[in-house]
């Protein structure tokens, strides 16, 4: 029965770096904690009524006392930001070689999707030693994908999408949790993120029944929705084409120049006439509630597959 | 508080006969000269039975959420009503009872009385500000009936709008409402502080409770407007569908959180600096000293007041708000932490060369100190970006912000409680009772809460009804500690009740404080005073240097501090 943790595992790169910062902060606080204790009792126990304890030449106040206990504090604590700030940057900056997964967030499941295909739920498989980009959005709620033994968080919101990244170090199986409040079984949707060996990793992502990589099923969902009718080489409607598009900066017809993202091509999509590319007529209509989350997400993939081709006839 | 006033005599020219003079709770018996007074007096008594119902119905939900938690598996409730339990605790404890507990109860009570003035500035507008408090809790218990709310105090959504199943807007209008009852509360402490404060009280001779309830009515008259728009907004979009907040309506849910915290993080102040200027009484009165460094004192609850305006991203540090944004709001809540730790250090030096005595209320005043400092250093923690990612919604914030509101305004209100029960209500309490309680709450506090520390960077996360088994002992450890703390709440609630009909009179200065509270009777008259007092001195009048800390008052007539000396 006393063989419960008090502290969790590490298992990511950055886990050891939180964790710095973490027993720093810790320093601080007991030693702030133990002296004003101390102090409290010492002042209590020595002047307690009747004592004869020396009262005399007492002070009400003094600046420089005043100062340097603003002082000092204040400079531990800038110490804390920076030293925390900097972290956090690496929490926020992904490698540029990470891999992508993307997870949707629903009551009261997780379901994931690798790009090569394979998907599963409440589950994420990764390999250790390679960074992983997760791209998340949620169908109905804000959840918040959280993996403890990584020092990870972060809000899966509907209507957009939010990113995080990690480098799992240590083969094993932790602990996943939805840590936003999202309903009924908020506590029920949970999971475990099972680390693996580079070579049982992609043994695994072969072992599906899924076949098709989700750059595939997206371009197939892209002619199916009827995208290609007009985003295609030979459509008789004059729209942008779509090659060569993600990952660069597109100018807009009124004068905005905004990069193109998951968040661009998402909008674009379901909010067509909110960013009309410069000399284009704004006709395409919008698919806001024809087309479900998932299948928005490997039409990403999609046009994201094509993102490094030649930028061809233009 | 150095003041001439009339020794109050037996027989006041109201034709009573001698010797039964009348004070505010004996000038009139009928229920309807309780429900209609405007006597400031009256309408803190009112306000503290209302607030004391509301804290013991959140305290049984959250005693079912300890005992729910000492398992992993859920077994004694359902996961939806374990969801409307911890609502029902957050929305009884944050809405209707600790943004009202130090400032209905005792600002009411004592704001006019601690600066010579005979009620607040607008007696009916105080009265209209408990009835508001009245319909909103009454809205809150028809939510209650309707099957409760399962959103979280926080309301988020678009969980609350558009996918809750359960009484979303009572609660709403309910928080609405008792919001205006806030407002109307601060717009009178500000009034009655700027115009009605006795002939020679300066700023710099006010109590600090006066300018910690000076800076909390900003924070109540500036902030609590925004979020009842915010809530408006919100039954807009449930009840009507206009898309404000959910994607699916084109609205977007960050920009609620943005709304909701910028009045809930300064409304976190609303509860602690109350507190604070319940503590600066209380140590003083039981050291023989005055506070320690007065100015650097009043600055730093009014430098936490406006600081606290512009840190409320931190809560918001993995919602998806810029980087750069989180970097910013990291940077205030640092500098938002250094006031308070002004005030602790000020406070442990008041106890320097003190006369120390142990009475209750003293007690109570050092748990908060040792509380409020373990809070707010862990508060630091939160503050930091690369660490809240880890500890964000998880046990340590439960932690965390309960040692500062449970662990430090709970503590300070119950110490107020006990520091001013004698000028309430003319009784005294029996003290064995009330050190123990004190003891009980500050053991079993820190016996429920502190495990949660641990839980937190372990990664359990909040809200959970089931959790992983190897959580479980912490959460035992904390369900123990909750029973004990139930007990320590439990005793002042039995003896001050019997306190009334069976103690001994208290006299108007049982702890020979210095402050105007005390130069009049106890309880004290209708219109507090029998003339004007005039000031002619700073507060925290107590005899400095005295080798055997003399128990004695002060001679009739103090040496009056130089003007402004701290």
């Amino acid at each position: 029965m006393w063989d419960f943790p008090l502290f969790p595992e590490q298992a990511s790169t950055l886990a050891g770096w939180v964790d710095g910062v973490f027993f720093y902060g810790l320093g601080i606080s007991v030693f702030f904690t133990t002296l004003i204790c101390f102090l409290v009792i010492f002042f209590a126990v020595k002047y307690r009524r009747g004592s004869r304890a020396d009262r005399s030449n007492p002070v009400t106040h003094n600046t420089t006392i005043e100062v340097l206990w603003i002082g000092i504090p204040l400079m531990l604590a800038l110490v804390l930001f920076f030293a925390s700030t900097f972290v956090y940057y690496h929490l926020i900056q992904y490698p540029a070689d990470s891999s992508e997964i993307y997870v949707l967030g629903k009551q009261w499941m997780w379901e994931i999707q690798h790009p090569e295909g394979r998907r599963e739920i409440n589950t994420l498989h990764v390999a250790v030693g390679r960074p992983v980009r997760l791209t998340m959005t949620s169908q109905d709620v804000i959840h918040s994908f959280y993996i403890p033994a990584f020092r990870v968080k972060q809000d899966v919101v509907p209507g957009r999408y939010t990113s995080m990244w990690f480098q799992p170090t240590k083969p094993g199986t932790y602990h996943l949790f939805c840590a936003e409040y999202c309903g009924t079984l908020h506590s029920g949707m949970i999971g475990k993120i099972v680390v693996m060996e580079p070579a049982e990793y992609e043994a695994w992502l072969q072992s599906g029944t899924e076949r098709e990589s989700m750059a595939a099923e997206g371009e197939r969902l892209f002619r199916q929705y009827g995208c290609s009718g007009c985003h295609g080489r030979n459509a008789s409607v004059r729209a942008p084409l779509l090659d060569g598009v993600y990952g660069h900066s597109v100018a807009l017809s009124d004068g905005r120049v905004v990069k193109a993202d998951e968040r661009y091509i998402r909008d674009s999509i379901l909010l067509p006439g909110s960013q009309v590319v410069a000399g284009y007529d704004p006709v395409m209509p919008t698919f806001e509630g024809h087309i479900n989350e998932g299948d928005l997400l490997k039409i990403i993939a999609y046009i994201k597959s094509i993102g490094n081709t030649e930028r061809a006839g233009r | 508080m150095s003041a001439t006033v009339e020794e109050p005599r037996g027989g006041g020219g109201d034709g009573e006969y001698r010797g039964e003079r009348k004070n505010y709770l004996t000038d009139g018996y009928g229920i309807l000269s309780w429900l209609l007074t405007t006597d400031h007096k009256r309408i803190g008594l009112l306000y503290m039975v209302s607030i004391t119902i509301f804290f013991f119905v959140g305290g049984a939900a959250a005693t079912l959420i300890r005992l729910e938690l000492m398992t992993p598996s859920g077994d004694i409730v359902q996961a939806e009503t374990y969801n409307k339990l911890f609502t029902l605790h957050g929305v009884a404890m944050t809405f209707f009872f600790l943004i009202p507990s130090i400032p209905a109860v005792f600002g009411n009570f004592l704001v006019p009385l601690m600066i010579g003035a005979k009620d607040l500035a607008f007696p009916k507008l105080n009265l209209l500000s408990w009835y508001l408090y009245t319909i909103g809790g009454v809205l809150a218990v028809v939510s209650l009936l309707l099957g409760g709310v399962d959103t979280g105090w926080t309301f988020y959504v678009p969980y609350s709008t558009m996918f809750s199943n359960s009484a979303v807007i009572p609660a709403a209008m309910g928080a609405f409402v008792v919001g205006f009852s806030s407002i109307l509360t601060g717009l009178n402490f500000i009034v009655t502080i700027h115009k009605m404060r006795a002939p020679g009280m300066t700023w710099f001779r006010m109590p600090l409770f006066i300018w910690a309830h000076y800076a909390t009515s900003l924070i109540m008259i500036l902030g609590t407007p925004v979020v009842s728009i915010t809530l408006l907004l919100l039954a807009l979009e449930r009840v009507f569908r206009v898309g404000i907040f959910d994607p699916a309506l084109g609205g977007d849910p960050i920009l609620f959180q943005h709304l909701f915290w910028f009045y809930s993080h300064p409304a976190v102040y609303i509860m602690i600096l109350p507190g604070m200027g319940v503590i600066s009484e209380i140590v003083t009165c039981f050291s023989r000293r005055p506070v320690f460094g007065y100015r650097f004192m009043a600055g730093a609850v009014l430098a936490i007041a406006i600081f606290g305006f512009v840190v409320w991203g931190h809560h918001m540090f993995v919602s998806g708000q810029s980087m750069y944004g989180g970097m910013v709001f990291s940077f205030l809540s640092f500098v938002v932490a250094i006031p308070s730790a002004v005030k602790v250090f000020n406070w442990t030096a008041t106890l320097y060369k003190g006369s120390f005595s142990f009475d209750t209320p003293m007690l109570y005043a050092l748990g908060f100190i040792g509380l409020f400092t373990i809070g707010g250093l862990t508060g630091l923690f939160l503050a930091s970006l690369a660490t809240d990612v880890h500890m964000h919604d998880t046990y340590f914030v439960v932690a965390h912000f309960h040692y500062i509101m449970v662990g430090a305004t709970v503590m300070a209100y119950l110490g107020a409680v006990h520091f001013w029960w004698p000028k309430m209500t003319g009784k005294m309490y029996p003290e064995l009772w009330g050190k123990l309680s004190a003891l009980l709450v500050f053991v079993g506090f820190n016996l429920t809460f502190f495990p949660q520390f641990v839980l937190g960077y372990l990664g359990m996360p909040r809200r959970y009804y089931q959790y992983p088994p190897e959580f479980q002992v912490l959460n035992v450890m904390s369900t123990a500690g909750a029973s004990i703390l139930a007990v320590g709440y439990l005793l002042p609630l039995i003896y001050l009740t019997i306190s009334l009909w069976f103690e001994r009179d208290a006299g108007p200065n049982p702890w020979d404080a210095s402050g105007l509270e005390w130069e009049t009777t106890s309880p004290p008259p209708k219109f507090n005073f029998d003339e004007t007092p005039v000031v002619t001195g700073g507060p925290y009048v107590y005899p400095l240097g005295e080798p055997e800390g003399q128990d004695e008052r002060l001679p009739v007539e103090p040496q009056p501090l130089p003007a402004g000396r701290s």
